[in-house]
Protein backbone atom coordinates (compact mmCIF):
# COMPACT_ATOMS: atom_id res chain seq x y z
CA UNK A 1 0.00 0.00 0.00
CA UNK A 2 1.47 3.28 -1.07
CA UNK A 3 -0.37 6.35 -0.33
CA UNK A 4 -0.01 10.01 -1.99
CA UNK A 5 0.56 13.33 0.01
CA UNK A 6 -0.40 16.40 -1.96
CA UNK A 7 1.54 18.97 -0.73
CA UNK A 8 0.79 22.83 0.41
CA UNK A 9 3.99 24.81 -0.61
CA UNK A 10 5.06 28.23 -1.88
CA UNK A 11 7.47 26.62 -4.42
CA UNK A 12 10.43 27.75 -2.17
CA UNK A 13 9.25 25.67 1.00
CA UNK A 14 6.24 23.72 2.56
CA UNK A 15 3.25 25.14 4.38
CA UNK A 16 2.59 23.61 7.41
CA UNK A 17 -0.46 21.42 6.42
CA UNK A 18 1.59 19.41 4.75
CA UNK A 19 3.37 17.96 7.96
CA UNK A 20 0.10 16.82 9.05
CA UNK A 21 -1.30 15.36 5.97
CA UNK A 22 2.39 13.72 5.83
CA UNK A 23 1.72 12.23 9.49
CA UNK A 24 -2.51 11.79 8.89
CA UNK A 25 0.05 9.24 5.72
CA UNK A 26 1.73 7.74 8.27
CA UNK A 27 -1.02 6.67 10.33
CA UNK A 28 -2.65 4.86 7.45
CA UNK A 29 0.50 2.93 7.41
CA UNK A 30 2.36 2.00 4.27
CA UNK A 31 5.14 3.89 2.15
CA UNK A 32 4.60 7.72 2.20
CA UNK A 33 4.69 9.84 -1.20
CA UNK A 34 4.98 13.37 -1.24
CA UNK A 35 3.42 15.49 -4.87
CA UNK A 36 5.11 18.68 -4.93
CA UNK A 37 3.27 20.01 -8.15
CA UNK A 38 4.43 23.85 -8.90
CA UNK A 39 6.30 25.94 -10.65
CA UNK A 40 10.48 26.04 -9.41
CA UNK A 41 9.34 24.18 -6.75
CA UNK A 42 13.15 22.61 -5.88
CA UNK A 43 12.94 23.89 -3.04
CA UNK A 44 9.73 22.95 -1.84
CA UNK A 45 10.49 19.45 -2.88
CA UNK A 46 13.88 19.20 -1.33
CA UNK A 47 11.76 19.68 1.69
CA UNK A 48 9.19 17.34 1.32
CA UNK A 49 12.43 15.22 0.47
CA UNK A 50 13.83 15.98 4.18
CA UNK A 51 10.53 15.33 6.42
CA UNK A 52 10.69 12.51 8.30
CA UNK A 53 8.43 9.41 7.38
CA UNK A 54 8.50 10.22 3.30
CA UNK A 55 9.56 7.53 0.65
CA UNK A 56 9.47 9.31 -2.11
CA UNK A 57 8.70 12.26 -3.49
CA UNK A 58 7.32 13.43 -7.30
CA UNK A 59 8.27 16.79 -8.23
CA UNK A 60 6.33 17.75 -11.09
CA UNK A 61 7.77 21.55 -12.32
CA UNK A 62 6.04 23.31 -15.00
CA UNK A 63 4.82 27.28 -15.00
CA UNK A 64 1.04 26.27 -15.10
CA UNK A 65 1.53 24.73 -11.80
CA UNK A 66 2.50 27.47 -10.28
CA UNK A 67 0.20 28.69 -8.00
CA UNK A 68 -2.16 26.19 -7.23
CA UNK A 69 -4.77 25.74 -10.14
CA UNK A 70 -6.65 22.98 -9.36
CA UNK A 71 -7.74 23.15 -12.91
CA UNK A 72 -4.18 22.43 -13.79
CA UNK A 73 -3.27 20.02 -10.62
CA UNK A 74 -6.73 17.96 -10.89
CA UNK A 75 -5.70 16.15 -14.17
CA UNK A 76 -2.31 15.54 -12.78
CA UNK A 77 -3.24 13.98 -9.47
CA UNK A 78 -6.26 11.91 -11.37
CA UNK A 79 -3.04 10.81 -13.88
CA UNK A 80 -1.13 9.08 -11.73
CA UNK A 81 -3.81 8.06 -8.43
CA UNK A 82 -4.20 4.23 -9.46
CA UNK A 83 -0.77 3.86 -8.20
CA UNK A 84 -2.47 4.73 -4.80
CA UNK A 85 -4.13 3.24 -1.78
CA UNK A 86 -4.89 6.65 -0.40
CA UNK A 87 -4.46 10.50 -1.67
CA UNK A 88 -4.65 13.21 0.79
CA UNK A 89 -4.42 16.38 1.57
CA UNK A 90 -4.55 19.22 4.23
CA UNK A 91 -8.15 20.80 4.36
CA UNK A 92 -7.02 23.85 4.11
CA UNK A 93 -7.84 26.76 1.43
CA UNK A 94 -5.06 24.97 -0.84
CA UNK A 95 -6.59 21.20 -0.41
CA UNK A 96 -10.01 22.15 -0.31
CA UNK A 97 -10.17 23.85 -3.48
CA UNK A 98 -8.03 21.00 -5.18
CA UNK A 99 -9.02 17.53 -4.00
CA UNK A 100 -12.67 17.56 -4.80
CA UNK A 101 -11.54 18.65 -8.14
CA UNK A 102 -9.47 15.42 -8.48
CA UNK A 103 -12.15 13.15 -6.76
CA UNK A 104 -14.95 13.82 -9.42
CA UNK A 105 -12.15 13.11 -12.08
CA UNK A 106 -11.67 9.76 -10.56
CA UNK A 107 -15.47 9.30 -9.25
CA UNK A 108 -14.96 9.33 -6.15
CA UNK A 109 -16.53 10.05 -2.87
CA UNK A 110 -13.84 12.31 -1.13
CA UNK A 111 -14.08 12.32 2.96
CA UNK A 112 -13.43 15.74 4.02
CA UNK A 113 -11.72 17.06 6.94
CA UNK A 114 -11.23 13.73 8.38
CA UNK A 115 -10.11 13.84 12.28
CA UNK A 116 -9.39 10.69 13.33
CA UNK A 117 -8.20 7.10 11.05
CA UNK A 118 -10.52 4.25 12.54
CA UNK A 119 -9.40 1.98 9.58
CA UNK A 120 -8.13 2.11 6.37
CA UNK A 121 -11.29 2.98 4.94
CA UNK A 122 -12.82 4.46 8.05
CA UNK A 123 -12.94 7.46 9.52
CA UNK A 124 -14.19 10.16 12.12
CA UNK A 125 -15.02 13.51 10.72
CA UNK A 126 -16.45 16.69 13.15
CA UNK A 127 -20.33 17.98 11.15
CA UNK A 128 -22.53 20.33 12.04
CA UNK A 129 -20.25 22.51 13.01
CA UNK A 130 -18.53 20.18 15.16
CA UNK A 131 -22.11 19.41 17.23
CA UNK A 132 -21.52 15.82 15.67
CA UNK A 133 -18.76 13.65 15.14
CA UNK A 134 -19.94 11.38 12.07
CA UNK A 135 -17.80 7.65 11.62
CA UNK A 136 -18.35 7.20 7.83
CA UNK A 137 -16.60 4.12 5.43
CA UNK A 138 -16.10 4.57 1.79
CA UNK A 139 -16.61 1.73 -0.51
CA UNK A 140 -14.20 3.39 -3.26
CA UNK A 141 -10.93 1.74 -4.49
CA UNK A 142 -8.89 5.08 -3.88
CA UNK A 143 -9.42 7.04 -0.83
CA UNK A 144 -9.63 10.58 -1.36
CA UNK A 145 -9.23 12.33 2.12
CA UNK A 146 -8.56 16.07 3.56
CA UNK A 147 -7.34 15.95 6.96
CA UNK A 148 -7.94 18.26 9.62
CA UNK A 149 -4.91 19.36 10.71
CA UNK A 150 -5.31 20.20 14.34
CA UNK A 151 -5.70 16.15 14.34
CA UNK A 152 -2.48 15.37 13.40
CA UNK A 153 1.04 15.98 14.71
CA UNK A 154 3.12 16.82 12.56
CA UNK A 155 6.08 15.37 11.48
CA UNK A 156 9.98 16.07 11.94
CA UNK A 157 10.85 18.73 9.05
CA UNK A 158 14.59 16.75 9.62
CA UNK A 159 15.25 13.27 9.49
CA UNK A 160 14.55 11.58 5.91
CA UNK A 161 16.41 11.93 2.81
CA UNK A 162 13.91 10.55 0.03
CA UNK A 163 14.57 10.33 -3.73
CA UNK A 164 13.33 12.87 -5.69
CA UNK A 165 11.67 11.66 -9.12
CA UNK A 166 10.98 14.44 -11.72
CA UNK A 167 6.81 13.83 -13.47
CA UNK A 168 5.47 15.59 -16.53
CA UNK A 169 3.02 18.24 -15.93
CA UNK A 170 -0.67 16.88 -17.55
CA UNK A 171 -0.26 20.38 -18.85
CA UNK A 172 -2.05 23.69 -18.76
CA UNK A 173 -5.80 23.29 -19.74
CA UNK A 174 -6.44 27.19 -20.59
CA UNK A 175 -9.13 27.42 -18.23
CA UNK A 176 -7.47 30.09 -15.46
CA UNK A 177 -4.76 32.12 -14.61
CA UNK A 178 -3.31 33.78 -11.51
CA UNK A 179 -3.79 37.40 -12.16
CA UNK A 180 -2.34 38.59 -8.00
CA UNK A 181 -2.29 38.02 -4.52
CA UNK A 182 -2.53 40.38 -1.16
CA UNK A 183 -1.02 38.34 1.87
CA UNK A 184 -1.75 39.36 5.22
CA UNK A 185 1.92 40.44 6.09
CA UNK A 186 2.53 39.64 9.42
CA UNK A 187 6.05 38.46 11.43
CA UNK A 188 3.83 36.76 14.06
CA UNK A 189 3.45 33.27 13.85
CA UNK A 190 0.97 31.50 11.30
CA UNK A 191 -3.05 31.24 12.82
CA UNK A 192 -2.76 27.35 12.65
CA UNK A 193 0.59 26.43 14.60
CA UNK A 194 0.77 28.93 16.92
CA UNK A 195 1.17 27.90 20.52
CA UNK A 196 -0.85 31.35 21.83
CA UNK A 197 -3.40 32.93 19.92
CA UNK A 198 -4.94 36.47 20.53
CA UNK A 199 -8.44 36.30 19.10
CA UNK A 200 -11.02 39.31 19.20
CA UNK A 201 -14.64 39.97 18.41
CA UNK A 202 -17.51 42.23 17.59
CA UNK A 203 -16.78 43.79 21.14
CA UNK A 204 -13.32 45.32 19.70
CA UNK A 205 -15.19 47.78 17.63
CA UNK A 206 -12.82 48.89 15.42
CA UNK A 207 -9.90 47.97 13.62
CA UNK A 208 -7.83 50.34 15.56
CA UNK A 209 -8.33 48.87 19.12
CA UNK A 210 -7.51 45.33 17.39
CA UNK A 211 -3.61 46.80 17.14
CA UNK A 212 -4.25 46.46 21.31
CA UNK A 213 -4.21 42.63 20.75
CA UNK A 214 -1.27 42.82 18.37
CA UNK A 215 0.84 44.35 21.28
CA UNK A 216 -0.57 41.26 23.78
CA UNK A 217 0.57 38.73 20.79
CA UNK A 218 3.44 40.35 20.46
CA UNK A 219 4.35 39.81 24.28
CA UNK A 220 3.04 36.32 23.97
CA UNK A 221 5.00 35.69 20.80
CA UNK A 222 1.20 35.01 19.90
CA UNK A 223 -0.77 34.65 16.28
CA UNK A 224 -3.60 37.06 16.14
CA UNK A 225 -7.23 35.54 15.35
CA UNK A 226 -11.00 36.72 14.79
CA UNK A 227 -14.40 35.95 14.78
CA UNK A 228 -16.61 36.17 11.71
CA UNK A 229 -18.45 39.07 12.87
CA UNK A 230 -14.74 40.88 13.59
CA UNK A 231 -13.71 40.09 9.83
CA UNK A 232 -17.48 41.19 8.24
CA UNK A 233 -17.02 44.66 10.14
CA UNK A 234 -13.59 44.88 8.77
CA UNK A 235 -11.73 45.04 11.87
CA UNK A 236 -9.43 42.27 10.80
CA UNK A 237 -7.78 40.47 7.24
CA UNK A 238 -10.27 37.44 6.18
CA UNK A 239 -7.57 35.14 7.07
CA UNK A 240 -7.58 35.88 10.45
CA UNK A 241 -10.90 34.17 11.20
CA UNK A 242 -11.30 31.09 13.32
CA UNK A 243 -14.36 28.76 12.90
CA UNK A 244 -16.58 26.29 11.32
CA UNK A 245 -15.55 27.87 7.96
CA UNK A 246 -12.27 29.61 8.61
CA UNK A 247 -9.62 28.05 10.31
CA UNK A 248 -9.85 25.38 12.57
CA UNK A 249 -7.40 25.77 16.01
CA UNK A 250 -5.63 24.21 18.85
CA UNK A 251 -3.08 26.14 20.42
CA UNK A 252 -1.90 25.28 24.17
CA UNK A 253 -3.37 28.91 25.11
CA UNK A 254 -6.29 30.51 23.40
CA UNK A 255 -7.63 33.90 24.13
CA UNK A 256 -11.19 34.97 23.25
CA UNK A 257 -11.62 38.72 24.04
CA UNK A 258 -14.99 40.62 22.59
CA UNK A 259 -16.61 37.16 21.45
CA UNK A 260 -19.45 35.39 22.37
CA UNK A 261 -18.97 32.01 21.75
CA UNK A 262 -21.38 31.71 19.17
CA UNK A 263 -21.66 27.76 18.03
CA UNK A 264 -19.64 28.34 14.67
CA UNK A 265 -16.69 30.01 16.61
CA UNK A 266 -16.19 27.61 19.09
CA UNK A 267 -16.14 25.10 15.84
CA UNK A 268 -12.78 26.13 15.40
CA UNK A 269 -11.50 26.58 18.55
CA UNK A 270 -12.92 24.28 21.07
CA UNK A 271 -10.31 22.00 20.65
CA UNK A 272 -7.59 24.68 22.33
CA UNK A 273 -5.68 23.06 25.00
CA UNK A 274 -6.26 26.16 27.49
CA UNK A 275 -9.33 28.84 26.56
CA UNK A 276 -9.45 32.09 28.25
CA UNK A 277 -12.46 34.58 27.73
CA UNK A 278 -12.78 38.38 28.24
CA UNK A 279 -16.24 39.11 27.74
CA UNK A 280 -18.36 42.20 29.36
CA UNK A 281 -21.38 39.87 29.32
CA UNK A 282 -21.18 37.18 32.17
CA UNK A 283 -24.11 35.03 30.17
CA UNK A 284 -22.28 34.80 26.94
CA UNK A 285 -21.82 31.21 25.84
CA UNK A 286 -17.96 31.26 25.54
CA UNK A 287 -17.50 31.11 29.03
CA UNK A 288 -18.79 27.55 28.79
CA UNK A 289 -16.06 26.62 27.27
CA UNK A 290 -13.53 28.59 28.58
CA UNK A 291 -11.23 27.22 31.69
CA UNK A 292 -10.74 31.18 32.70
CA UNK A 293 -13.43 33.46 32.49
CA UNK A 294 -12.99 37.19 33.44
CA UNK A 295 -15.97 39.34 32.88
CA UNK A 296 -14.49 42.56 32.51
CA UNK A 297 -14.74 45.33 29.94
CA UNK A 298 -12.05 44.34 27.50
CA UNK A 299 -11.05 48.12 26.81
CA UNK A 300 -9.46 48.24 30.72
CA UNK A 301 -8.56 44.34 30.57
CA UNK A 302 -6.75 44.27 27.81
CA UNK A 303 -4.40 47.07 28.15
CA UNK A 304 -3.95 45.65 32.14
CA UNK A 305 -2.96 42.68 30.26
CA UNK A 306 -0.48 43.93 28.02
CA UNK A 307 0.81 45.45 31.07
CA UNK A 308 0.99 42.57 33.34
CA UNK A 309 3.31 40.35 30.93
CA UNK A 310 5.58 43.06 31.37
CA UNK B 1 -26.45 34.87 -19.73
CA UNK B 2 -28.17 32.36 -17.61
CA UNK B 3 -27.09 31.83 -13.83
CA UNK B 4 -27.38 28.43 -12.28
CA UNK B 5 -27.89 28.53 -8.66
CA UNK B 6 -27.63 25.36 -6.62
CA UNK B 7 -29.15 25.74 -3.16
CA UNK B 8 -29.65 23.11 -0.22
CA UNK B 9 -32.14 22.46 2.55
CA UNK B 10 -30.43 22.53 6.04
CA UNK B 11 -30.81 22.57 9.98
CA UNK B 12 -31.38 26.31 10.36
CA UNK B 13 -27.57 27.14 11.81
CA UNK B 14 -29.12 29.09 14.58
CA UNK B 15 -30.60 25.65 15.92
CA UNK B 16 -28.41 23.59 18.73
CA UNK B 17 -28.26 20.38 16.49
CA UNK B 18 -28.60 17.44 18.85
CA UNK B 19 -27.19 13.83 17.97
CA UNK B 20 -30.32 10.58 17.91
CA UNK B 21 -29.99 8.74 20.76
CA UNK B 22 -29.54 5.12 18.51
CA UNK B 23 -26.44 7.08 17.05
CA UNK B 24 -27.95 6.92 13.37
CA UNK B 25 -27.67 10.60 12.71
CA UNK B 26 -28.68 13.80 14.07
CA UNK B 27 -32.45 14.74 14.70
CA UNK B 28 -34.25 16.20 12.27
CA UNK B 29 -37.92 15.92 13.54
CA UNK B 30 -39.72 19.18 14.12
CA UNK B 31 -36.28 20.90 13.65
CA UNK B 32 -36.56 24.31 12.08
CA UNK B 33 -35.13 24.00 8.55
CA UNK B 34 -33.50 26.62 6.26
CA UNK B 35 -31.49 27.86 3.04
CA UNK B 36 -27.51 27.02 3.53
CA UNK B 37 -26.27 30.51 4.26
CA UNK B 38 -24.06 29.96 1.54
CA UNK B 39 -26.63 29.17 -0.99
CA UNK B 40 -28.41 32.71 0.19
CA UNK B 41 -25.25 34.20 -1.11
CA UNK B 42 -24.89 32.84 -3.93
CA UNK B 43 -28.33 33.59 -4.84
CA UNK B 44 -28.13 37.23 -4.21
CA UNK B 45 -24.92 37.63 -6.09
CA UNK B 46 -26.93 36.27 -9.14
CA UNK B 47 -29.97 38.56 -8.74
CA UNK B 48 -27.52 41.46 -8.65
CA UNK B 49 -25.81 40.12 -11.63
CA UNK B 50 -28.90 40.13 -12.77
CA UNK B 51 -30.15 43.65 -11.43
CA UNK B 52 -26.73 45.17 -12.93
CA UNK B 53 -28.06 43.97 -16.49
CA UNK B 54 -25.36 41.11 -16.82
CA UNK B 55 -27.38 38.11 -16.21
CA UNK B 56 -30.35 37.69 -17.94
CA UNK B 57 -32.46 34.85 -16.11
CA UNK B 58 -31.89 33.18 -12.56
CA UNK B 59 -32.50 29.72 -12.06
CA UNK B 60 -32.12 27.69 -8.35
CA UNK B 61 -32.00 24.33 -7.93
CA UNK B 62 -32.07 21.74 -5.04
CA UNK B 63 -31.70 18.35 -5.02
CA UNK B 64 -33.20 16.66 -2.19
CA UNK B 65 -36.96 15.68 -0.41
CA UNK B 66 -40.05 17.26 -1.67
CA UNK B 67 -39.27 19.64 1.78
CA UNK B 68 -36.94 21.30 -0.81
CA UNK B 69 -39.25 22.71 -2.88
CA UNK B 70 -40.03 25.54 0.46
CA UNK B 71 -36.44 26.70 0.01
CA UNK B 72 -36.96 26.75 -3.66
CA UNK B 73 -39.26 29.10 -3.25
CA UNK B 74 -37.15 31.35 -0.38
CA UNK B 75 -35.04 31.76 -3.83
CA UNK B 76 -37.71 32.79 -5.82
CA UNK B 77 -38.63 35.09 -3.16
CA UNK B 78 -35.41 36.78 -3.06
CA UNK B 79 -35.36 36.78 -7.20
CA UNK B 80 -34.57 33.88 -8.88
CA UNK B 81 -36.98 33.88 -12.24
CA UNK B 82 -37.43 30.12 -12.11
CA UNK B 83 -37.15 26.61 -9.95
CA UNK B 84 -35.94 22.67 -10.39
CA UNK B 85 -36.74 19.96 -8.16
CA UNK B 86 -34.46 17.11 -7.96
CA UNK B 87 -36.42 15.63 -5.70
CA UNK B 88 -35.23 11.89 -4.26
CA UNK B 89 -35.24 10.77 -0.61
CA UNK B 90 -31.64 9.12 -1.00
CA UNK B 91 -29.36 10.78 1.75
CA UNK B 92 -27.41 12.54 -1.54
CA UNK B 93 -23.69 12.68 -1.46
CA UNK B 94 -21.47 16.00 -3.03
CA UNK B 95 -20.48 13.74 -5.85
CA UNK B 96 -24.24 12.45 -6.85
CA UNK B 97 -25.54 15.91 -6.67
CA UNK B 98 -22.64 17.16 -8.86
CA UNK B 99 -23.77 14.60 -11.46
CA UNK B 100 -27.74 15.73 -11.01
CA UNK B 101 -26.12 19.55 -11.66
CA UNK B 102 -23.99 18.37 -14.74
CA UNK B 103 -27.14 17.01 -15.85
CA UNK B 104 -28.72 19.93 -15.59
CA UNK B 105 -26.36 22.22 -16.57
CA UNK B 106 -25.99 20.31 -20.14
CA UNK B 107 -30.24 21.17 -20.31
CA UNK B 108 -30.18 24.74 -19.11
CA UNK B 109 -26.59 25.56 -20.40
CA UNK B 110 -26.06 28.03 -17.98
CA UNK B 111 -23.21 30.79 -18.90
CA UNK B 112 -22.00 30.48 -15.21
CA UNK B 113 -23.20 28.72 -11.75
CA UNK B 114 -22.56 30.16 -8.30
CA UNK B 115 -22.64 27.65 -5.61
CA UNK B 116 -22.11 28.28 -1.81
CA UNK B 117 -18.88 26.95 -0.37
CA UNK B 118 -20.02 24.81 2.07
CA UNK B 119 -23.43 23.41 3.05
CA UNK B 120 -23.52 23.87 7.22
CA UNK B 121 -24.77 20.62 7.79
CA UNK B 122 -22.00 17.99 6.19
CA UNK B 123 -19.45 20.35 5.93
CA UNK B 124 -18.05 19.09 2.95
CA UNK B 125 -16.71 21.68 0.78
CA UNK B 126 -17.07 19.91 -2.47
CA UNK B 127 -20.04 20.23 -4.53
CA UNK B 128 -19.08 22.85 -6.57
CA UNK B 129 -15.10 21.74 -7.63
CA UNK B 130 -16.39 18.61 -8.45
CA UNK B 131 -18.91 20.18 -10.86
CA UNK B 132 -16.46 22.03 -12.42
CA UNK B 133 -14.35 18.89 -12.83
CA UNK B 134 -17.52 16.82 -14.36
CA UNK B 135 -17.79 19.85 -16.21
CA UNK B 136 -14.31 20.85 -17.60
CA UNK B 137 -15.17 24.26 -16.67
CA UNK B 138 -12.64 26.86 -14.72
CA UNK B 139 -13.09 27.16 -10.54
CA UNK B 140 -13.05 30.32 -8.64
CA UNK B 141 -13.49 29.13 -4.80
CA UNK B 142 -13.85 30.76 -1.80
CA UNK B 143 -14.94 33.88 -3.60
CA UNK B 144 -15.57 37.03 -2.38
CA UNK B 145 -15.99 39.09 -5.22
CA UNK B 146 -16.55 38.33 -8.47
CA UNK B 147 -16.77 40.96 -12.33
CA UNK B 148 -18.00 38.80 -15.08
CA UNK B 149 -16.38 40.65 -18.10
CA UNK B 150 -17.55 39.16 -21.53
CA UNK B 151 -15.66 35.64 -22.32
CA UNK B 152 -13.94 35.56 -18.49
CA UNK B 153 -14.32 35.98 -15.06
CA UNK B 154 -12.37 37.94 -12.32
CA UNK B 155 -12.89 36.78 -9.06
CA UNK B 156 -11.10 37.07 -5.78
CA UNK B 157 -11.07 34.29 -3.68
CA UNK B 158 -10.21 34.01 0.75
CA UNK B 159 -7.22 32.03 0.44
CA UNK B 160 -5.07 30.95 4.11
CA UNK B 161 -2.65 34.21 3.88
CA UNK B 162 -5.06 36.53 2.80
CA UNK B 163 -6.83 37.22 -0.77
CA UNK B 164 -5.77 36.00 -4.25
CA UNK B 165 -6.85 37.26 -7.50
CA UNK B 166 -7.76 34.86 -10.70
CA UNK B 167 -8.87 35.17 -14.00
CA UNK B 168 -11.23 32.35 -15.20
CA UNK B 169 -12.68 31.35 -18.61
CA UNK B 170 -16.06 31.31 -19.19
CA UNK B 171 -18.06 29.40 -18.76
CA UNK B 172 -17.28 29.21 -14.98
CA UNK B 173 -18.06 28.09 -11.64
CA UNK B 174 -18.25 30.06 -8.85
CA UNK B 175 -18.66 29.24 -5.07
CA UNK B 176 -19.42 31.82 -2.58
CA UNK B 177 -17.71 33.00 0.90
CA UNK B 178 -18.89 34.96 3.71
CA UNK B 179 -17.57 38.32 2.47
CA UNK B 180 -19.24 38.28 -1.28
CA UNK B 181 -22.21 40.24 -0.03
CA UNK B 182 -24.91 40.29 2.29
CA UNK B 183 -28.09 38.59 1.56
CA UNK B 184 -31.47 40.23 1.30
CA UNK B 185 -34.17 39.35 3.28
CA UNK B 186 -37.70 38.49 1.06
CA UNK B 187 -40.27 41.46 1.11
CA UNK B 188 -43.72 40.05 1.81
CA UNK B 189 -45.09 40.93 -1.70
CA UNK B 190 -41.91 39.30 -3.23
CA UNK B 191 -43.03 36.24 -0.86
CA UNK B 192 -46.30 36.21 -2.88
CA UNK B 193 -45.26 36.60 -5.76
CA UNK B 194 -42.80 34.00 -5.64
CA UNK B 195 -45.74 31.43 -5.26
CA UNK B 196 -46.92 32.03 -9.29
CA UNK B 197 -43.05 31.41 -10.37
CA UNK B 198 -42.12 28.00 -12.02
CA UNK B 199 -40.60 25.44 -10.41
CA UNK B 200 -40.49 22.04 -12.61
CA UNK B 201 -39.76 18.64 -10.22
CA UNK B 202 -37.65 15.67 -11.98
CA UNK B 203 -36.36 12.58 -10.41
CA UNK B 204 -32.57 11.55 -10.73
CA UNK B 205 -33.63 8.76 -12.96
CA UNK B 206 -35.23 11.47 -14.89
CA UNK B 207 -32.17 12.73 -15.73
CA UNK B 208 -30.74 9.59 -15.98
CA UNK B 209 -28.12 9.63 -12.93
CA UNK B 210 -27.09 7.18 -10.21
CA UNK B 211 -26.72 8.48 -6.71
CA UNK B 212 -26.10 5.47 -4.76
CA UNK B 213 -24.02 6.45 -1.56
CA UNK B 214 -20.55 5.75 -1.79
CA UNK B 215 -20.28 6.25 1.85
CA UNK B 216 -21.59 4.54 4.89
CA UNK B 217 -22.35 5.87 8.32
CA UNK B 218 -20.90 3.84 10.48
CA UNK B 219 -22.49 5.81 13.43
CA UNK B 220 -22.93 10.05 14.18
CA UNK B 221 -22.22 10.44 18.31
CA UNK B 222 -22.00 13.84 20.24
CA UNK B 223 -18.41 14.57 20.89
CA UNK B 224 -17.05 15.54 24.35
CA UNK B 225 -17.94 18.32 26.05
CA UNK B 226 -15.73 20.73 27.67
CA UNK B 227 -16.53 21.80 31.14
CA UNK B 228 -16.59 25.52 31.90
CA UNK B 229 -13.65 26.32 33.93
CA UNK B 230 -13.20 29.10 37.03
CA UNK B 231 -14.22 32.99 36.98
CA UNK B 232 -11.02 35.28 37.95
CA UNK B 233 -11.21 38.37 39.51
CA UNK B 234 -8.60 40.49 37.51
CA UNK B 235 -5.84 40.27 35.07
CA UNK B 236 -3.14 39.79 38.10
CA UNK B 237 -5.16 36.57 39.08
CA UNK B 238 -5.27 35.50 35.13
CA UNK B 239 -1.84 35.95 34.66
CA UNK B 240 -0.95 33.98 37.76
CA UNK B 241 -3.25 30.93 37.06
CA UNK B 242 -1.95 31.22 33.30
CA UNK B 243 1.44 30.70 34.87
CA UNK B 244 1.83 28.41 38.05
CA UNK B 245 -1.46 25.85 37.32
CA UNK B 246 -2.45 26.07 33.73
CA UNK B 247 1.76 26.07 32.71
CA UNK B 248 1.05 27.82 29.68
CA UNK B 249 3.05 31.06 29.90
CA UNK B 250 6.57 31.29 31.02
C1 LIG C 1 -22.87 30.08 7.72
C2 LIG C 1 -22.20 30.72 8.90
C3 LIG C 1 -20.85 30.53 9.09
C4 LIG C 1 -20.19 31.12 10.16
N1 LIG C 1 -18.87 30.90 10.33
C5 LIG C 1 -18.23 31.46 11.38
C6 LIG C 1 -16.84 31.24 11.62
O1 LIG C 1 -16.17 30.50 10.89
N2 LIG C 1 -16.26 31.87 12.67
C7 LIG C 1 -16.96 32.69 13.52
O2 LIG C 1 -16.38 33.26 14.45
N3 LIG C 1 -18.28 32.91 13.32
C8 LIG C 1 -18.92 32.32 12.26
N4 LIG C 1 -20.24 32.59 12.07
C9 LIG C 1 -20.89 33.68 12.85
C10 LIG C 1 -21.34 33.28 14.25
O3 LIG C 1 -22.62 32.71 14.17
C11 LIG C 1 -21.39 34.55 15.13
O4 LIG C 1 -22.27 35.49 14.55
C12 LIG C 1 -20.04 35.22 15.34
O5 LIG C 1 -19.08 34.26 15.74
C13 LIG C 1 -20.17 36.31 16.38
O6 LIG C 1 -18.95 37.00 16.51
P1 LIG C 1 -18.60 37.78 17.86
O7 LIG C 1 -18.62 36.81 18.98
O8 LIG C 1 -17.37 38.56 17.61
O9 LIG C 1 -19.79 38.83 17.94
P2 LIG C 1 -21.01 38.93 18.96
O10 LIG C 1 -21.78 37.68 19.00
O11 LIG C 1 -21.73 40.19 18.63
O12 LIG C 1 -20.32 39.06 20.37
C14 LIG C 1 -19.59 40.17 20.79
C15 LIG C 1 -19.23 39.93 22.24
O13 LIG C 1 -18.39 40.97 22.68
C16 LIG C 1 -18.76 41.31 24.01
N5 LIG C 1 -18.36 42.70 24.24
C17 LIG C 1 -18.82 43.81 23.61
N6 LIG C 1 -18.19 44.91 24.07
C18 LIG C 1 -17.32 44.49 25.03
C19 LIG C 1 -16.40 45.15 25.88
N7 LIG C 1 -16.23 46.47 25.83
N8 LIG C 1 -15.68 44.41 26.74
C20 LIG C 1 -15.83 43.06 26.81
N9 LIG C 1 -16.70 42.38 26.02
C21 LIG C 1 -17.43 43.08 25.14
C22 LIG C 1 -20.25 41.11 24.08
O14 LIG C 1 -20.67 40.87 25.41
C23 LIG C 1 -20.44 39.89 23.17
O15 LIG C 1 -20.41 38.68 23.92
C24 LIG C 1 -20.92 31.96 11.04
C25 LIG C 1 -22.28 32.12 10.86
C26 LIG C 1 -22.93 31.51 9.82
C27 LIG C 1 -24.41 31.70 9.66
N1 LIG D 1 -28.69 18.80 -2.44
C1 LIG D 1 -28.21 19.88 -3.07
N2 LIG D 1 -28.93 20.46 -4.06
C2 LIG D 1 -28.44 21.54 -4.70
N3 LIG D 1 -27.26 22.10 -4.43
C3 LIG D 1 -26.51 21.56 -3.47
C4 LIG D 1 -26.93 20.43 -2.74
N4 LIG D 1 -25.97 20.11 -1.84
C5 LIG D 1 -24.98 21.02 -2.00
N5 LIG D 1 -25.31 21.90 -2.98
C6 LIG D 1 -24.51 23.07 -3.42
O1 LIG D 1 -23.14 22.84 -3.11
C7 LIG D 1 -22.66 23.79 -2.15
C8 LIG D 1 -21.59 23.16 -1.29
O2 LIG D 1 -22.10 22.05 -0.59
P1 LIG D 1 -21.16 20.94 0.06
O3 LIG D 1 -20.21 20.49 -1.00
O4 LIG D 1 -22.12 19.85 0.47
O5 LIG D 1 -20.49 21.56 1.23
C9 LIG D 1 -23.92 24.27 -1.45
O6 LIG D 1 -23.74 25.54 -0.88
C10 LIG D 1 -24.91 24.30 -2.62
O7 LIG D 1 -24.70 25.45 -3.44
Amino acid sequence: MSILVIADHDNASLKSGTLNAVSAAKELGGDVVVLVAGSDCGGAANAAAALEGVAKVLKADAPELGHGLAENIAPLVASIAGDYSHLVAAANTFGKNLLPRAAALLDVQQISDVAAIEAPDTFVRPIYAGNALATVKTADAIKLLTIRTTAFEPVAETGGSAAIEDVASTGDVGLSSFVGEELTESERPELTTARVIVSGGRGMQSSDNFAMLDRVADKLGAAVGASRAAVDSGYAPNDYQVGQTGKVVAPDLYIAIGISGAIQHLAGMKDSKVIVAINKDEEAPIFQVADYGLVADLFEAVPELEKELG
Amino acid sequence: MKVLVPIKRVIDANVKVRVKADKSGVETANVKMAMNPFCEIAIEEAVRLKEAGTATEVVAVAAGVKQSQETLRTALAMGADRAILIETDVALEPLGIAKLLKAVTEKEEPGLIILGKQAVDNDNNQTGQMLAALLGWSQATFASKIEPEGDSLSATREVDGGLEKISLKMPAIVTADLRLNTPRYASLPNIMKAKKKPLDAMTPEDLGVDVTPRLTVVQVTEPEGRKAGIKVESIAELVEKLRNEAKVLP
